[in-house]
């Protein structure tokens, strides 16, 4: 009995070896995973800071393996989407060759949105690692999953809390102008502010959009000189920000507030190093990191290490494919149906992430949130909500 | 409406931002008017000559302004060789594979930025980079100004080259008649690297001028090129004077464009003029019949 038992084992050991070279043996099998960022053209800083992350995420991953899979590692391959959405979608049908079993990216909403479709063409779960524009998960595709917020959430997380601060303050902000990059991202962001602004009190001045890159910011400014705003609200991406900034410094333009959505100088280490007198007092409503949880602080460090700024980029496309690592932990498998339904019901907590313990719904992480932030005495500090304080808000900055 | 004063802060912006575009139109329209290439890799060169400027600043300390000595001559090398080196001989004499040639010089320039400097967006700080001057009621940006006149001066400079001095004179006579020129003895080989080193040049002194204000990555030269051709076209292809009058011009109708149809819209404004010129002077404000 014991020797038949022993043969049969042995045999179906030699089989399954036979039939999966890869399975039996010492050697571990791997999981294909699909790294998709725009890492040239327009967005290709964001683009290779998110890659970053994602690297890193898979070298930490890859040091103990997938244990439910025998140890396998995360075999990457890398996409380059090219800051274009087309091109976006045209890797993703390689990486559908190539066997992956889900994707994580495309960092830009534009580009998000064709990946994740092309994505959902052949169930191939896709991560959604920044992408902010809620049309990505509300269109019903069941492969797509945004651990982060989406810009609904964070212009209504921006707007009340800037009404808060203003009440508390004894309200002395009352009109409002926003600066927006003319992209989805912007777009939506902007119209989304515009429409939530005035319930709470506030006049919507002027909204001013703008192209990547506009190689000069004087008549914005000077439209706002006109205008004379207490708050001013930009929504784009680093360069513009850099140059709308530096230019309101000379043109001696100083609002109550920049309050930025969505990117700014609260949450960039880059440009609080590069500009640290502009960017004294600004206030950011962006992806932000726990600053609590001391894994935030090691990563940061790592990657500070390689000569790097620790960009929102970096930490949600670390986080994002952290969530998928999990996800396939507990699917057991690398197929991809398995692995889409251990998305959708991932509780995935063991994140520096200010979101809590992880629930699905449509796709969308219901504890993603944003954090306010503001740039005091030299470093960026968290102001808002209370759980995650790090220094009291100072508002406004100039009475 | 808007008051005097910002109206007049938006046209001495224009102007001035308009004098560099002319400075790096100028070494495009040279480029063509002698050469009849129409320099795909001009963007390309911009962006290695902002590099250059943003290196001599972060590792030597030399302000951008004391860099002209260096990366002009060294963009004229660069323009040299690359002329003499690769596209005469890649060119084969052909417009059309010359055209290409640039394509591709353009292509190796970025991704070789890419490779030596990531596409991180750098700038750099001055102490002058915040100063601001009154002029009436308006403020300027000291960097502008300095960029204006600049750009005004090595305008003048070339024009007084290609008019008063031998190789001017060769210059305008390859443009005109290469055959000729050649009979009378003009290397014309010679003449053409040295418009193409003239016209990168341009690029060196404008990228001194701009990185004060400005920033560079990879691809900070696709943001002028379209702008530069405008121009080029606007002011009459291998026109000099035309492509000053046409940068100041351009700068102008996108600063007052961009103040009172917005920063989008505003770019209308100089597709407007460049439609309307087509129309009703196709050969440019200061191009010769053809």
């Amino acid at each position: 009995m014991k020797n038949r038992r022993a043969f049969i084992q042995q045999s179906a050991a030699a089989a399954s070896a036979v039939a999966f070279p890869l399975v039996g043996g010492a050697q571990p099998r791997t999981v294909k995973v699909g790294i998709l960022h725009p890492v040239t053209g327009a967005l290709a800083y964001s683009g290779q800071q998110c890659r970053e992350g994602a690297l890193m995420a898979i070298e930490d991953i890859n040091k103990t393996g997938i244990k439910s899979l025998g140890g396998a590692r995360i075999e990457t391959l890398l996409g380059d989407a090219q800051s274009a959405p087309q091109a976006g979608a045209a890797e993703i049908e390689k990486m559908n060759e190539a066997g992956c079993s889900a994707v994580v990216g495309a960092y830009a909403s534009a580009i998000c949105l064709a990946t994740t479709q092309a994505a959902a063409k052949y169930n191939l779960p896709h991560v959604v690692d920044v992408g902010v524009a809620d049309q990505i998960v509300e269109r019903g595709l069941k492969n797509t999953f945004r651990f982060g917020p989406g810009y609904r959430t964070c212009a209504q997380v921006a707007v009340s809390n800037l009404h808060v601060l203003n009440t508390l303050a004894g309200k002395p902000a009352k009109t409002v102008m926003i600066i927006h990059e003319e992209s989805l991202f912007g777009t939506g962001t902007a119209a989304l502010l515009a429409r939530e602004l005035p319930g709470f009190g506030f006049e919507v001045k002027e909204v001013i959009k703008h192209a990547n890159p506009t190689r000069d910011f004087n008549n914005i400014v000077l439209r706002m000189k006109a205008v004379n705003p207490d708050i001013v609200i930009p929504a784009n991406y680093y360069n513009e920000y850099a140059l709308l900034v530096r230019t309101m410094q000379q043109q001696k333009v100083a609002p109550k507030a920049i309050y930025s959505v969505l990117g700014g100088a609260a949450s960039s280490y880059k440009f609080l190093k590069e500009f640290p007198d502009a960017a004294n007092g600004i206030i950011d409503c962006n992806h932000w990191f726990n600053p609590k949880d001391k894994r935030a602080a090691e990563l940061r460090k790592r990657v500070e290490a390689k000569g790097l700024f620790f960009t929102y980029e970096i930490f949600n496309t670390y986080t994002a494919v952290r969530l998928l690592a999990d996800a396939i932990e507990r699917a057991k498998s690398t197929d991809r149906a398995a692995i889409t339904d251990a998305l959708a019901s991932s509780t995935f907590g063991d994140h520096f992430m200010p979101y809590g313990a992880t629930k699905f719904q449509n796709g969308q992480n219901l504890g993603a949130q944003p954090l306010m932030t503001q740039v005091i005495k030299g470093d960026i500090r968290v102001i808002v909500p209370r759980d995650y304080r790090e220094a009291d808000p100072v508002f406004p900055m100039r009475a | 409406m808007y008051d005097s004063g910002i109206l007049f802060s938006s046209v001495l912006n224009g102007v001035t931002t308009g004098a560099v575009y002319a400075l790096i139109a100028l070494g495009l329209t040279l480029i063509y008017g002698v050469l009849h290439i129409i320099n795909f890799a001009h963007g390309a060169a911009l962006m290695v000559a902002l590099y250059a400027v943003y290196l001599l600043k972060t590792h030597f300390g030399i302000d951008p302004y004391l860099a002209l000595p260096l990366v002009v001559p060294g963009m004229f090398g660069l323009g040299y060789a690359l002329q003499r080196g690769i596209i005469n001989r890649a060119g084969h004499g052909k417009d059309e594979n010359i055209l290409l040639v640039t394509l591709g010089l353009s292509i190796v320039l970025e991704n070789l930025a890419l490779l030596l400097f990531k596409s991180d967006t750098r700038t750099i700080e001055t102490p002058y980079t915040l100063t601001t001057v009154a002029i009436g009621p308006a403020m300027i940006a000291l960097p502008k100004l300095v960029a204006f006149a600049g750009a005004l001066a090595a305008s003048a400079l070339l024009l007084l080259v290609l008019t008063r001095t031998d190789l001017g004179r060769a210059i305008r006579a390859v443009a005109k008649e290469k055959h000729g020129a050649k009979l009378m003895g003009i290397d014309v080989d010679h003449v053409y690297a040295m418009c193409f080193g003239i016209g990168l040049a341009c690029l060196g002194a404008a990228a001194c001028f701009l990185l004060p204000v400005y920033y560079v990555n990879p691809q900070v030269g696709a943001g002028f090129v379209p702008v530069a051709f405008t121009i080029v076209v606007l002011g009459g292809m291998g026109s000099f004077g035309g492509a000053l009058v046409g940068g100041l011009l351009i700068g102008l109708v996108e600063s007052l464009g961009g103040l009172f149809l917005g920063e989008s819209l505003g770019q209308i404004g100089i597709f407007a003029v460049f439609i309307a010129v087509l129309l009703f002077r196709p050969q440019g404000l200061f191009g010769a019949k053809a």
